[in-house]
């Protein structure tokens, strides 16, 4: 069986890869799950500089979800260069590192720095995160800051480039071709969908930043709905996620297109869950006689048949 | 390495109509629990409630060899989760992750240990009774609750040899008002060369006040805090408490990796 797939010159060893801000910098979980054992670990998203990120409370729990907006805490890049990369390149992780910038020389500079250290596979774009105002979102909210920021990460780079993109736009697949024309390698979607919760008794929203972004299993049909759309659209990659909790979730987006997925909020109810998903994607290949994975990808089946839908 | 384990409802003991203590038998868990250290707790599967919740280890079970078998936990109902937990029948199973975070640290004689409880703040405290009592050290409980009847599991303390302060809002037993006024007085009138150490563990105004009665008196003060975490592992950052760092600045630290135990006169309180 092979459950290897690429993203762009990319080779991950199998498609499930730990999502940004749900993993912390990996070394986190070293105890609990073999971080060489995953596709890729999607580390938390990092500035130039340390971010100390919002005031608490940062999450409230939603129907079949969760709210956060924790706003981007981090150690900054050489921090995380001196302190977390050399654990995570001892373990032999996958790294790909997500990046932030409030400008767009921001995102370049990070970029240029991480393509000069050993242990990188690959670089995420964060231009979708809903909890900042400055930056970041601003280029994911319009279609040329979204080429442009693409484009000049890309001049600088020989690594990997894939922009994570926001679901909070009319056409997620336009977002998805913009990145494709400036050269991305691969497009990983979605990111939160900004939302609210409101404490009744109280009449104040139940996080400090008042608004935040929305994972977990209520998101999933959206999040599936957006990963078809943009594999219509481009030729890239997409590493597909929103609220994947177990394999036939993980199976769901990539037969919709996903060559890879990332799991984000599921492993915060359960850290073990690595190797659960793994045996449930081996157990599905092994019915459905699929020797490789990747030929999974955009196998959905959309042709029209009679009564189907009424008989079954 | 925390174990996850599917534990079994051993017993479900109901306090009040909102309290109960959750008996879980988790042999591995109880074995390597520190006290004050937590678990994340699932209380039913599916998508609805979605999340663990944290949880103190109350008590370490021990059968008649003394062999650990199990913990307690707790509960106060205060949302779906609690409200599934406060319901759990015996035989029933559990996800249940733990130990987690950093344990009190437990002091030895001739230091006296005080134990300044509100609410279900005691939650932490009969694990760490156990152990002050087995090292002999003199222990006293500050334990304030809103009535008497919230004001649990007197006896078990008493059978520590914890002598006990109590506070009820509605002066229905011991001092009427909050707990942190029995304990400024006797921070006031102790002699300053008799060592002490605080432990608290309540809502984050007795926290507070707490931890600012003992930097007032020039003693140290352990809080357990309490924080809305989803993972209970680093992975999330939701459950920081800002917390003044070495060189200056204010710090938002991780209250499931840095605690849930922290100095109290490092935090820095609204």
């Amino acid at each position: 069986m092979d459950l290897s797939v690429r993203i762009g010159s990319l080779t991950l060893k199998n498609p499930l890869v730990a999502a940004s801000g749900c993993f912390g910098y990996g070394v986190e979980y070293a105890e609990v799950v073999d971080l060489a054992s995953l596709g890729g670990i999607a580390v938390k998203g990092l500035f130039l500089a340390e971010r100390e990120g919002h005031p608490a409370p940062r999450i409230v729990e939603t129907p079949a979800g969760m709210l956060n907006a924790i706003g981007l805490q981090g150690i900054g890049v050489h921090r995380f260069i001196d302190e977390k990369l050399p654990e995570l390149r001892a373990r032999q992780a996958t790294v790909i590192v997500n990046i932030c910038g409030t400008t767009l020389n921001e995102y370049v500079e990070l970029a240029r720095i991480l393509s000069d250290v050993e242990g990188v596979a690959a670089l995420e774009l964060n231009i979708s995160c809903p909890n900042i105002k400055e930056g970041g979102i601003t280029f994911g909210c319009s279609l040329a800051g979204t080429f442009d920021v693409v484009s000049a990460v890309r001049k600088v780079t020989g690594l990997p480039v894939i922009p994570k993109l926001t679901p909070n736009v009319t056409d997620v697949a336009s977002f998805a071709r913009a990145a494709e024309e400036a050269g991305a390698d691969a497009v990983s979607l979605v990111n939160t969908f900004l939302a609210m919760v409101i404490d009744v008794e109280t009449r104040r929203p139940k996080i400090s930043n008042v608004v935040g972004g929305l994972s977990g299993p209520a998101i999933r049909p959206i999040a599936v709905r957006m990963v078809y759309e943009c594999r219509q659209t481009v030729k890239i990659p997409i590493v597909g996620m929103g609220g994947i909790a177990d394999a036939r979730d993980a199976l769901e987006f990539m037969i919709a297109g996903a060559s890879a997925v990332q799991v984000g909020t599921a492993n915060f109810v359960d850290p073990f869950i690595w190797p659960k998903l793994l045996d449930g994607i081996r157990d599905y290949m092994q019915r459905h006689q699929i020797t490789r994975i990747a030929d999974l990808v955009g196998t959905i089946d959309t042709r029209a048949r009679d009564n189907e839908w009424i008989s079954s | 390495m925390p174990i996850d384990a599917s534990a079994e409802v051993i017993a479900n003991h109901a306090l009040s109509t909102d309290y109960n203590v959750l008996a879980l038998a988790a042999p591995a868990i109880a074995v390597a629990a520190a006290p004050g250290q937590f678990v994340m707790v699932k209380a039913a599967l599916g998508h609805d409630p979605l999340l663990r919740r944290p949880f103190s280890v109350f008590e370490v079970l021990r059968d008649e060899r003394g062999t650990p078998t199990g913990i307690s936990l707790l509960n106060k109902r205060i949302g779906v989760s609690t409200d599934l937990i406060y319901a759990a029948r015996p035989g029933q199973r559990v996800a249940c992750l733990g130990p987690l975070g950093r344990s009190f640290t437990v002091v030895d004689r001739p230091t006296e240990a005080w134990m300044v409880a509100g609410g279900v703040g005691l939650a932490p405290f009969a694990a760490l009774a156990e152990a002050l009592g087995a090292r002999g050290v003199r222990s006293t409980l500050f334990y304030g609750a809103r009535r008497a009847e919230e004001l649990f599991y007197l006896d078990l303390f008493r059978r520590l040899g914890v002598e006990l302060v109590l506070t009820t809002e509605d002066g229905s037993v011991g001092e009427r008002g909050r707990v942190v006024a029995p304990l400024e007085r006797r921070l006031a009138a102790r002699a300053a060369d008799r060592s002490l150490m605080i432990y608290a563990c309540g809502p984050e105004g007795m926290l507070a006040a707490a931890a600012t009665s003992a930097m007032r008196f020039d003693r140290p003060c352990q809080v357990s805090v309490e924080r809305i975490m989803a993972c209970g592992l680093g992975g999330c950052y939701s459950c920081v408490v800002p917390m003044r760092g070495e060189r200056g600045g204010v710090h938002h630290v991780r209250s499931c990796l840095a605690g849930p135990v922290l100095p109290g006169d490092q935090i820095v309180w609204d």
